[in-house]
């Protein structure tokens, strides 16, 4: 592994980068330096249509020390989630994104504020990487007020506008063609950003998506469709849904890449790449091959389609924090006490959030009728009984 | 009559002094006097022409309505309704898509939820079927599942029902199936005036529209006001009109179908039965308060509607004239519909499978209690 280092041991303030504000707040003296870094990935890009970018990543020693505290955060989060629905603090459905981690993170890294996500319904962590706090989404599993959709919409419904996250999707691939439409305003208003329009292998194969690759292509809509392939839609391997499971070739004439979903620096790389090819040329794909260590959401165990052996070995190979964490040893950029002080941290923010989560209170009554227009003109809304209930909406 | 004349003259008389050259009150009597052999009053525009000029005042005063469908740009509009648009606002507002219907259809969605006002035009709303869940899981439920944070301000606009001869595909109406869903405004003009000021109120709603035109009422011509032609008219959502005062009977009606309940109401006149019909303009809010007034006046309540019967608009009406004025009624409320049936293509049946205005009549007359035409019992 090729390194090239010139940092010094300052206690600089962290400059913004891509670090979600929540993890700005438990910065350490060391491993701080913003000073470039460039890292070799090991896992080559495959192109379709384009030419790769290199392999060789510039990064720093604070931008992989906020990759592994912020994808630390998500993974105890998740973990917390996991529990929570056991314990039918949850209901309904609760996808889980353990193992997937890097994607999200490793994108946040190459996009700004001027960028659009939107994603599916294995959304909780996304909206942490879009500046959500993990209280908000704790409170909005729960159905309490405090959640960011103030308990009304749930796990699969989790948004955030000012930060350029437009959700949190239930229905299978209908966030392709949205996501073509954040582009399409982009690009219309010259807002100078680009939308990333993720779906995974098994939406993949939904009509809507060629449509909306037809129409983004025609009208060289600044979109990135990213291709979250963990290998199994529900219960269904790639091979046994998709004639051709190289999705990064899907888009034909849209150009595609295909990536190490679980390292954070061949994301970002690729993300970056993408996003000066979208702004000039047009839509392109991207390919992370990612996995998930939970099933398709809380009701499925994930071992009835694939092999336990299967799974730890992911974990063991590929993990994204645990590559993070030998990166940050290995180059001497923390050592393994600092990572350990780092997780304590992360667990306390998840603990703490959780708490106050569950002092959360329902939403009101009223709020069953609240939101349903931006404008209503008095107009009414009726209860199951009407006679009983009935309401004139503001 | 001659107040509408009056108010002719007065339209007449100041467009005359205004441009037309011609000053003295006299020659603008003769004006006034001639125009009315010529129209019923004042100025007279179609049903298309108040849709396209509406649309293209919107596009005028707001850079971020965009008009996207099939045809609307170099074809001028399958139906000519977007004529014109595509040569003054140029093809970065004025798109013609691909036949894909979920895609861009979602696609007006998502730029809707960055924040511009897309107009989005199904070639007819049977198409949007293929579309429709972005009408409702992606517009309509948007704003509710996000705590109020993400609105959708689309209009979704196209021709609804039947037209003549295009048989069952292309024939279906679909008031009652976007009427049901919280969320979504459903808006259903009659003539120019109801076309103009609910395409502007519409347009300018921060909510998804779903707006259902007609394709045989796009040629009709209806006159008009100078306040409907002015850039700032509107109509409120969520009002009908009342089109014909009555005291005998309400007839609530929609889109094509006031129409007929108005000839109907003419010819139910001559026997005696004094019809009052309402024009609903909006199906969802649907204005029951306009609805349950009439019918408390008249007592007796009968729906028009060209879709099918089964859960349609005239059930969810005579629900709540039941719920709401059961003890004003003087006689079963009834609905006139669509036959059961998917539309066939022979003339004959397709007759068969719309209302006819003698259903109306007979239907009317069955609520007032008389089996015919009373005149004829008497003679």
């Amino acid at each position: 592994m090729a390194l090239r280092q010139a940092w010094q041991k300052t206690g600089k303030a962290l400059n913004r980068g891509a670090i979600a504000p929540a993890v700005i707040a438990f910065a350490r003296p060391l491993s701080t330096s913003a000073d470039p870094i460039v890292l070799d990935i090991p896992v080559p890009f495959k192109g379709h249509n384009v030419e790769a970018p290199s392999q060789s990543v510039e990064t720093s020693a604070q931008e992989l020390v906020g990759f592994f505290k912020t994808m630390f955060v998500m993974r105890r989060m998740e973990i917390a989630a996991d529990s929570l629905y056991k314990s039918k603090f949850i209901r309904g459905f609760c996808h889980l994104y353990d193992g997937q981690e890097a994607v999200c993170v490793g994108m946040e890294a190459a996009l700004n504020e001027r960028d659009c996500i939107i994603t599916a319904y294995r959304d909780h962590c996304t909206h942490l990487g879009r500046g959500g706090s993990v209280l908000e989404v704790f409170a909005e599993l729960m159905g309490r007020k405090d959640g960011c959709s103030l308990g009304k919409g749930g796990s699969m419904h989790m948004y955030n506008k000012k930060g350029g996250f437009y959700g949190g999707n239930g229905i299978v691939g209908a966030q392709t063609p949205l996501g073509a439409g954040l582009a399409f305003a982009q690009k219309y208003l010259k807002a100078d950003g680009v939308t990333l329009a993720m779906y995974g292998d098994g939406a993949a194969n939904q009509g809507q998506l060629f449509e909306a690759m037809n129409i983004s292509a025609l009208w060289d809509l600044p979109v990135i469709y990213v291709c979250e392939n963990n290998h199994y839609g529900m219960g269904t391997a790639e091979w046994r849904s998709a004639k051709s499971p190289e999705y990064y070739k899907r888009g034909d004439y849209v150009p595609g890449l295909k990536v190490d979903g679980m390292d954070c620096l061949a994301v970002k790389q690729a993300v970056k790449f993408a996003k000066e090819h979208a702004l000039k040329n047009g839509p392109m794909v991207l390919e992370m091959d990612t996995y998930r260590y939970h099933g398709h959401s809380m009701s499925d165990p994930g071992s009835t389609y694939r092999t336990r052996d299967e799974i730890s070995g992911v974990r063991q190979e590929r993990d994204p924090i645990e590559r993070i964490r030998k990166l940050l040893v290995t180059h001497e950029l923390a050592s393994v006490a600092d990572l350990k002080a780092i997780e304590k941290e992360a667990k306390k923010e998840v603990e703490d959030a959780l708490a106050k989560a569950k002092e959360s209170p329902a939403p009101d009554s009223e709020e069953l009728f609240s939101h349903i227009y931006r404008k209503s003109y008095g107009s009414e809304a009726y209860g199951a009984d009407r006679k009983e209930v009935t309401v004139k909406l503001p | 009559m001659v107040g509408a004349l009056g108010k002719n003259f007065a339209t007449f008389a100041s467009r005359l002094r205004g441009g037309h050259g011609c000053d003295t009150a006299a020659a603008a009597a003769v004006w006034a006097v001639s125009k009315r052999f010529m129209s019923s009053s004042g100025e007279s525009i179609t049903v298309r022409e108040a849709l396209n000029s509406a649309i293209d005042e919107e596009m005028s005063a707001d850079s971020k309505v965009f008009v996207m469908g099939e045809e609307v740009g170099e074809y001028q509009g399958a139906y000519k309704v977007t004529k014109g648009l595509l040569q003054k606002f140029g093809p970065d507002r004025v798109l013609d898509t691909p036949i894909t219907e979920a895609g861009f259809a979602g696609l007006g969605v998502g730029a809707a939820m960055y924040g511009l006002k897309p107009i989005v035009e199904f070639m007819t709303f049977n198409f949007a079927m293929q579309a429709i869940d972005h009408l409702i899981n992606s517009a309509a439920k948007t704003n509710y599942m996000s705590g109020g944070t993400i609105n959708v301000p689309i209009v979704f606009r196209g021709p609804n029902g039947a037209a003549a001869g295009v048989a069952a595909q292309h024939s279906q109406c679909f008031a009652a199936w976007y009427g049901q869903v919280p969320g979504l405004k459903v808006l259903v003009p009659y003539d120019a005036e109801d076309a103009r000021g609910l395409m502007k109120a519409a347009i300018r709603d921060p909510d998804p529209v779903v707006f259902l035109e007609n394709e045989l009422l796009y040629g009709e011509s209806f006159p008009v006001s100078k306040g409907v032609l002015d850039p700032s008219f509107t109509l409120p959502i969520g009002k009908a009109k009342i089109m014909r005062e009555g005291n005998d009977l309400t007839l609530v009606a929609f889109s094509k179908m006031v129409g007929y309940a108005l000839k109907a109401a003419d010819e139910l006149a001559k026997e005696g039965i004094s019809v009052e019909v309402i024009n609903l303009r909006s199906i969802r809010p649907l204005d029951r308060e306009t609805i349950n007034a009439s019918v408390r006046k008249t007592s007796r309540l009968l729906t028009l509607e060209e879709g099918w019967p089964q859960h349609g608009v005239g059930a969810e009406i005579c629900a709540s004239v039941v719920e709401e004025s059961f003890y004003y009624l003087d006689a079963p409320v009834e609905r006139i519909c669509g036959a059961d049936v998917p539309m066939p293509y022979a003339a004959n049946l397709e007759r068969l499978a719309v209302p006819q205005i003698d259903d109306i009549i007979r239907a009317a007359r069955r609520a007032c209690f008389r089996k015919e035409d009373m005149r004829q019992a008497t003679a």
